[in-house]
């Protein structure tokens, strides 16, 4: 995701403004065509990517995709499957055939409880928003140790910056381990001074109200 | 509405008791993020009315069903605060309260994209806080500002404006005296981009022509207020860049 600040594109819109002709142009998020002409559905920055002509929000809350990288608290146990909280508006659905352990039917329980938090996977979304998740993957696991902040989801790609640049910065700066992921939650682990460190800058950041203004802080913060 | 003719409206120059124009409205203005808890929200000062509304969602249904398997479902709670009048108005749900949240709501799904977020639902709190007149419309339009903070998928910012009839004569935006004492009453939820009308109810008779100037008089106050809105939005983004 971009906050939509640079090239000669950047454009403040509100939903139902005239973005200008369709023609040669193709809509992306945020946007809908009606008689020749582009309109925004949602207040955030106009962007021309390739032709496609799209709304970056300034804030929206997490919506999952296919692919996404999550932490998942379990809030419902059942005989096969888990229900997880994926800070999302629909929760995650973890089958026991995609548990990176063999489960027994009706021995779920043992392996997560209510509460626990998990690194998790989407494997799939489908149409009615049904969110399928995938603890088989490299680095997917249950949480066992560290902490959780919640961050805003729409500055996870701000966070993390450019090839994990900023992620990167944060970690030597506050020598602590750190995972961002894509439903804006960030699980960092060290010890008692490196994890004060995280969650100091975290709580800083957290006020900000856009990309530009994250990445300003992050710069002044950690260089 | 009606049955006081003779309570006096207009003033001997033409104009109105608080010395406003037959069209011009009340003083308005527009904060949006004014809640840190909510996903979004906005707070609208329409004449005498605070309105304050916040957003949270797009969530999962609760109960089930409530759910609508192709698109959200928008639940709006409308009240008015127990202070926000002269009277003390006694705390809770009420009939008007339960209508005007449900107007509001179907007002709300004409504009929302919902069909984007099958199976859940988008939660608007609207808090009276100080009424005159007109409290319905000010929610509208607060509402309207918080979807847009929450970065909620719509057609068109719609916007809540009234107008009415007293002594015979067609004006914009009533207040206090005159909704009590005047002949009719048209709240209207305007899109002023595509020029359509999401809710419209009368109070009240109007003749076909005077029905005409009033929608006119809605319509201009609805695209002025669509600026302040629209300014409102973008000041909070360059309050946060600044």
């Amino acid at each position: 995701m971009s906050n939509g600040q640079s090239g000669a594109e950047q454009r403040l819109v509100t939903p139902g403004e005239a973005l200008g002709s369709s023609s040669g142009l193709r809509n992306g998020s945020g946007v809908v065509e009606r008689n020749g002409k582009f309109f925004s559905t949602k207040f955030g920055y106009m962007k021309n990517v390739n032709s496609t002509i799209s709304v970056v929000p300034t804030h929206s809350s997490y919506m999952p995709q296919s692919g996404d990288f999550v932490i998942g608290y379990i809030v419902e146990v059942r005989s096969n499957l888990w229900f997880l909280h994926i800070n999302g508006p629909f929760q995650g659905l973890l089958p026991m055939s995609l548990a990176p352990w063999k489960v027994e039917f009706g021995e779920s329980r043992k392996h997560l409880d209510i509460g626990d938090a998990v690194f998790a996977r989407v494997q799939e979304v489908d149409e009615s928003h049904n969110v399928v998740l995938t603890m088989k993957g490299v680095g997917l696991r249950k949480i066992a140790e560290g902490a959780v902040e919640a961050f805003p989801s729409h500055l996870i790609e701000i966070f993390l910056g450019k090839q994990n640049a900023n992620l990167q910065k944060m970690r030597e700066h506050t020598n602590a381990r750190i995972i961002a992921t894509d439903n804006g939650q960030i699980w960092f682990d060290g010890d008692v001074q490196a994890m004060r460190n995280v969650r100091d800058l975290l709580m800083q950041f957290k006020g900000c109200l856009n990309g530009s203004e994250l990445q300003s802080m992050i710069d002044n913060a950690l260089n | 509405m009606g049955g006081y003719g003779d309570v006096q409206l207009l003033r001997e120059d033409g104009k109105r008791l608080d010395g406003r124009a037959l069209d011009e409205m009340r003083p308005v203005s527009i904060e949006v993020g004014v809640l840190p808890a909510a996903q979004g929200s906005a707070m609208v000062t329409h004449g005498l009315n605070v309105a304050v509304a916040a957003v949270y969602g797009p969530m999962e249904a609760h109960p089930r069903k409530i759910q609508r398997q192709d698109r959200a479902v928008i639940d709006v709670r409308y009240n008015m605060a127990p202070f926000s009048t002269s009277d003390r108005i006694r705390p809770g749900f009420n009939r008007r309260s339960q209508e005007i949240s449900k107007v509001t709501a179907e007002a709300l799904e004409s504009v929302v994209l919902v069909e984007l977020y099958p199976r859940s639902k988008i939660r608007v709190e609207i808090e009276i806080l100080a009424a005159e007149a007109g409290t319905r419309c000010a929610g509208i339009t607060a509402a309207t500002a918080a979807l847009a903070d929450a970065g909620i998928p719509m057609r068109d910012l719609m916007i809540g404006v009234a107008s009415g009839k007293i002594e015979n004569i067609v004006v914009l935006d009533l207040d206090k005296a005159e909704d009590n004492y005047g002949q009719a009453d048209l709240p209207a939820g305007i899109l002023p981009n595509t020029g359509e009308i999401a809710f419209l109810q009368m109070d009240g008779d109007l003749s076909p022509d005077e029905f005409n100037l009033a929608m006119e008089y809605n319509f201009k106050a609805a695209r002025e207020i669509h600026d302040i809105m629209v300014n409102a939005l973008k000041q909070k983004q360059q309050r946060g860049e600044a």
